[in-house]
């Protein structure tokens, strides 16, 4: 029987790692910019607008992420486009994202004072350089912390990607196991790559946190 | 290619459906119970003097709040039974659940404690109550109060959470559902319903929540 040494095990998880660490920048990336029209429509002053924005956000954070990528991946082939794991995992992670995203973000544009708005408004500026010019600047300093904490959620989500076939370090866990028969070192390894990612972000985020509440 | 969508092919496994909602809802109830009175353990922890007691306590809620929760439910599953702890697929859902909810509510419950105002502990002090008692009649309940609504979004969070139990074969929502798709070939539709179902799942538990927390903390005073 082949013997596999720690090595071994080690050096394949951190391989896999690279495409949980690729998965989460492609999924947080294009999930902020998705968040932020999303977030737009949502704070818009056209009704239509705001509404379908909020359905999509209360969907989204009302169903589990299991069943978005599952949808997703089977969906996606109804509308004539080729489903494979990666495109699957990160369209499903990135309306994911862009829905949790707008719906912190939101509230940070909701503690911009009401005066804010009004005083824009009397200068007469239209709602998009409202957006651009005074209240996103405002918004932008206290969404920082939440945003770099919730990336904590992204990366965490990418190791459900695993269950509809991406192989990335939780999935590539499994296949060792199946290999190795020790899943008690194999998913304890997979559960410390995942710590040394996300705990950085933890911290920082709470660092920041910190940092914006003294400067208040 | 058209394709034609054919939702009543489902009304077969109606049973099978209803069995994993009754599951889903099975292990969310135990599962919340067992995981907020953890936190409130975790929570006392974490604020008491003693020091060793906080250190671990907070060693633990950083291990859970920064790794997946099907990596948890995966080393429970496969890998204690190496250490001579075997559990059921049901037994190990709820277990990892427990300790995922826990770790979350440890911290949620704490910010509750920590915003409690001094003054009311050093009232409840003068009156000659004991730490335990200053905790349990003067700081949880109010405490409690203010970080019910944080602690409802994460006990749904849990549950929308468990569907990635179906992995350990636990038989729940997202587990019927893929036995469902298994047997009519119509996983675009399963996965639909199974959605709705979670949606209006996700809804019915944040309605009961926050009539439970109406009941228990109105007052924001926790009753004898």
């Amino acid at each position: 029987m082949l013997e596999f040494t720690l090595w071994d095990i080690l050096s394949n998880l951190l391989l896999a790692a690279r495409w949980t660490v690729l998965l989460s920048l492609i999924a947080f990336v294009s999930g902020g910019v998705a968040g932020l029209l999303l977030l737009l429509a949502r704070v818009s002053p056209v009704p239509p607008l705001r509404v379908a924005a909020r359905l999509f956000i209360e969907v989204f954070q009302g169903t589990p992420l299991l069943m978005q990528l599952f949808i997703v991946f089977f969906a996606l082939p109804l509308i004539g486009i080729e489903t494979t794991a990666w495109t699957a995992a990160a369209v499903g992670l990135t309306l994911f994202t862009a829905a949790y995203l707008a719906e912190i973000w939101r509230g940070c544009v909701e503690a911009v004072p009401k005066g804010q708005w009004e005083a824009s408004a009397s200068l007469a500026m239209n709602f998009g350089e409202q957006m651009r010019h005074v209240i996103l600047p405002q918004a932008l300093r206290i969404a920082v912390p939440p945003t770099v904490g919730f990336s904590v959620q992204v990366v965490k989500g990418t190791a459900v990607t695993s269950i509809i076939g991406f192989v990335e370090v939780t999935k590539a866990g499994t296949m060792i196991t199946n290999a190795t028969f020790q899943p008690f070192l194999v998913y304890g390894l997979v559960g410390l790559i995942y710590f040394a990612l996300c705990y950085p972000l933890s911290l920082s985020a709470k660092a920041l946190e910190r940092k914006l509440n003294v400067a208040r | 290619m058209a394709y034609s969508f054919d939702f009543s092919s489902l009304l077969d496994y109606t049973p099978v459906l209803v069995d994993g909602i009754v599951t889903t809802i099975g292990l969310t109830a135990v599962s919340t119970v067992l995981g907020v009175a953890l936190g409130i353990g975790g929570a006392a922890a974490r604020t008491s003097t003693v020091k060793p007691l906080a250190v671990v306590v907070g060693a633990y809620v950083e291990l859970i709040r920064n790794t997946p929760f099907l990596v948890q439910l995966f080393f429970i599953f496969f890998g204690l039974p190496s250490l001579g702890i075997r559990l059921a697929e049901w037994q190990a859902a709820v277990l990892a659940m427990v300790v995922n909810l826990g770790a979350y509510s440890t911290e949620i419950i704490r910010a509750g404690i920590d915003a409690t105002p001094k003054g009311q502990i050093e009232a409840g002090a003068s009156l000659g109550m004991t730490g335990p008692q200053i905790f349990r009649y003067v700081v949880l309940g109010p405490a409690m109060g203010k970080i019910w609504p944080a602690l409802t979004s994460q006990i749904v969070i849990v549950m929308l959470g468990s569907s990635v139990c179906s992995q350990i074969a636990a038989e729940e929502l997202s587990f019927a559902a893929n036995f469902i798709q298994s047997r009519n070939f119509r996983p675009f539709e399963v996965y639909f319903l199974a959605t709705a179902l979670y949606l209006a799942l996700a809804v019915a538990l944040r309605w009961i929540l926050s009539l439970v927390g109406g009941r228990m903390f109105a007052k924001g005073v926790s009753r004898a």
